[in-house]
């Protein structure tokens, strides 16, 4: 599927939603089984550091593909971080270097990428980006 | 009288509203609200009187330097200061200690040593780490126990001789202990090391007297104190004053400039480099005088009172856990209740909060060795002022059970 796509059907998803609390229990759902990062990637290497909660990224190539798992000690964190993966992993490095992340305000979650939130997730993007390129280089 | 009603009233922010929910303002300890007299003082001075003060003839400079001049007198006053001039105006609390702990870096030797006490703020460590880089001074930490009070003990064990300064927070910002420092104080000056205190979080709460203290610096900033940002002081006893050299160079903190050579001014035009904050000190001015009408006594009691209620209220919650002092009376403590819920990080639980229009202060809170102390991330840090009610005391409570409710 392409990120595009994949960004649509978020929207749609999020639209059926009445109210914050239901848009929450269901970010708080997705934390609760977005799956693991491998523990040997729960490092310093793989930590960004955000003043409130940490997040873990790991990345690999897999067929042209990048591969995201990542981990937060926070549970809300964690559940933008399970869309984010949904949205980038397994996509080629050149389409998210493209993609643009503006869903994320239509879906109601701007606020979790304020600065003052230091929640790692800013940094999250950035960080998939970078892998991105980093591939995208080796590719060429 | 203390009038709730009516105090919250002087409030207009309160009146607002987030996410469509009352505003239930808790994050006190960070920056406190700004009742009307000092919002319509900061309007009337840009409105009547905002010009350069100091220097000008003309009548506009002449008011403004009465009226910034008139609120450091009130600041003296109400620190009981025994000179004006020994009230520093500074940008707030961390440029107060940079300012003092430049000014140390002429005085101490290698192999000299700081005392800094376990609970402070990152402000009230770091500047005294770079300044023991510089000089060869060595940092030394008054450790705390479980219940997050300073071990008294291990203090009396630290100093010496060798000790040539102390710095501690007089109430703790990340989990509200109110510190011995009458004989934290007492005990520097036997072996004659200087003190400074961190009052950020003490004054909005307490009035403290500089000279029956006998401390030697004091600091604190504005908008803890219904004031506004980046404005503070920096009290100092005039004979270290007097020891310490300038902090920046500029306008206003000379006597007389040649290429050659140039004399500085006295206190406390040494220190005042460049135009102030003007509106700011003025209107800090104005926040003491709105703080003395309602009366220490009064917001003392009345906040003691809502910090009984909220932490029984509080630990009736199953896995609720508060740091910090614990005795029945809650004697050693301000208005403070930094906590955590069992299994679940402060962040998502000041998430949940925010969408109730609840604001409280989520994280290490610039306290990082006291968090790693604990074995914890953070906490959540609910503050409270006179201006809050039990009713909002009762919104945190139900507004933490949601968010045990989503979160657990």
């Amino acid at each position: 599927m392409k990120i595009q796509d994949i960004q649509n059907d978020i929207i749609d998803e999020f639209s059926m939603f009445e109210d914050w609390e239901e848009r929450y229990q269901y970010m708080i759902d997705l934390g609760k089984t977005l799956p693991l990062i491998d523990p040997k990637y729960k490092t310093d290497d793989y930590l960004i550091k955000g003043c409130q909660s940490k997040v873990w990224v790991h990345a690999n190539m897999e067929n042209n593909k990048i591969v995201f798992t990542a981990d937060s000690d926070a549970i809300i964190t964690k559940g933008v971080i399970a869309i984010l993966i949904r949205v980038f992993s397994n996509q080629n490095p050149s389409d998210i270097i493209e993609a643009n992340t503006d869903f994320i305000d239509n879906i109601g979650l701007k606020e979790h990428l304020s600065p003052t939130r230091a929640n790692g997730l800013v940094s999250m993007i950035k960080q998939i980006k970078m892998y991105a390129i980093a591939y995208q280089t080796q590719l060429n | 009288m203390f009038n709730i009603e009516s105090i919250r009233k002087d409030f207009p922010i309160l009146s607002r509203k987030v996410h469509g929910k009352p505003l239930v303002y808790l994050d006190n300890g960070a920056t406190s609200q700004t009742p009307i007299q000092v919002i319509d003082t900061i309007v009337e001075y840009y409105t009547n009187y905002n010009a350069n003060i100091h220097r000008g003839v003309h009548t506009l400079s002449q008011e403004a330097t009465d009226k910034y001049e008139e609120a450091r007198h009130k600041i003296q006053h109400h620190f009981n200061a025994k000179h004006a001039h020994e009230i520093i105006m500074t940008s707030g609390t961390t440029e107060s200690i940079n300012l003092v702990a430049h000014g140390f870096a002429s005085l101490l030797k290698k192999g000299d040593e700081v005392l800094v006490s376990a609970l402070e703020h990152h402000s009230n460590i770091v500047p005294w780490q770079m300044l023991c880089e510089k000089t060869g001074a060595i940092l030394k930490v008054i450790p705390m126990n479980d219940s997050g009070e300073l071990v008294m003990a291990e203090y009396d064990k630290l100093l010496s001789e060798k000790t040539k300064l102390v710095f501690v927070n007089h109430i703790s910002n990340a989990i509200g202990t109110i510190n011995p420092i009458e004989e934290i104080i007492k005990k520097a000056h036997a072996v004659n090391a200087a003190v400074l205190i961190d009052g950020a979080q003490a004054c909005p709460h307490v009035k403290p007297d500089v000279q029956a203290l006998d401390v030697d610096f004091y600091v604190v900033s504005a908008h803890k104190m219904c004031g506004p940002t980046g404005v503070g002081m920096l009290y100092g006893k005039e004979a270290w004053l007097n020891k310490l050299p300038p902090y920046q160079g500029g306008g206003e903190m000379i006597a007389e400039v040649t290429f050659e050579k140039t004399t500085y001014a006295g206190l406390p035009h040494k220190f005042e480099a460049g135009t102030p904050n003007i509106c700011g000190g003025i209107a800090f001015g104005a926040a003491i005088d709105y703080l003395n009408t309602i009366g220490f006594d009064n917001i003392e009691t009345y906040e003691h009172e809502l910090l009984e209620y909220a932490t029984k209220k509080l630990l009736e919650i199953e896995g609720l856990k508060i740091y910090g002092p614990s005795d029945s009376a809650l004697k050693n403590k301000t208005s403070v209740i930094s906590f955590n819920l069992e299994g679940i990080h402060p962040y998502d639980v000041g998430t949940i909060l925010d969408k109730l229009g609840i604001a409280v202060r989520t994280g290490h809170h610039c306290a990082q060795p006291i968090m790693a102390y604990f074995k914890i991330p953070g906490t959540v840090r609910a503050s409270f002022a006179f201006y809050n009610n039990k009713e909002e005391v009762d919104a945190l409570v139900e507004g933490v059970k949601k968010a045990k409710m989503m979160l657990a």
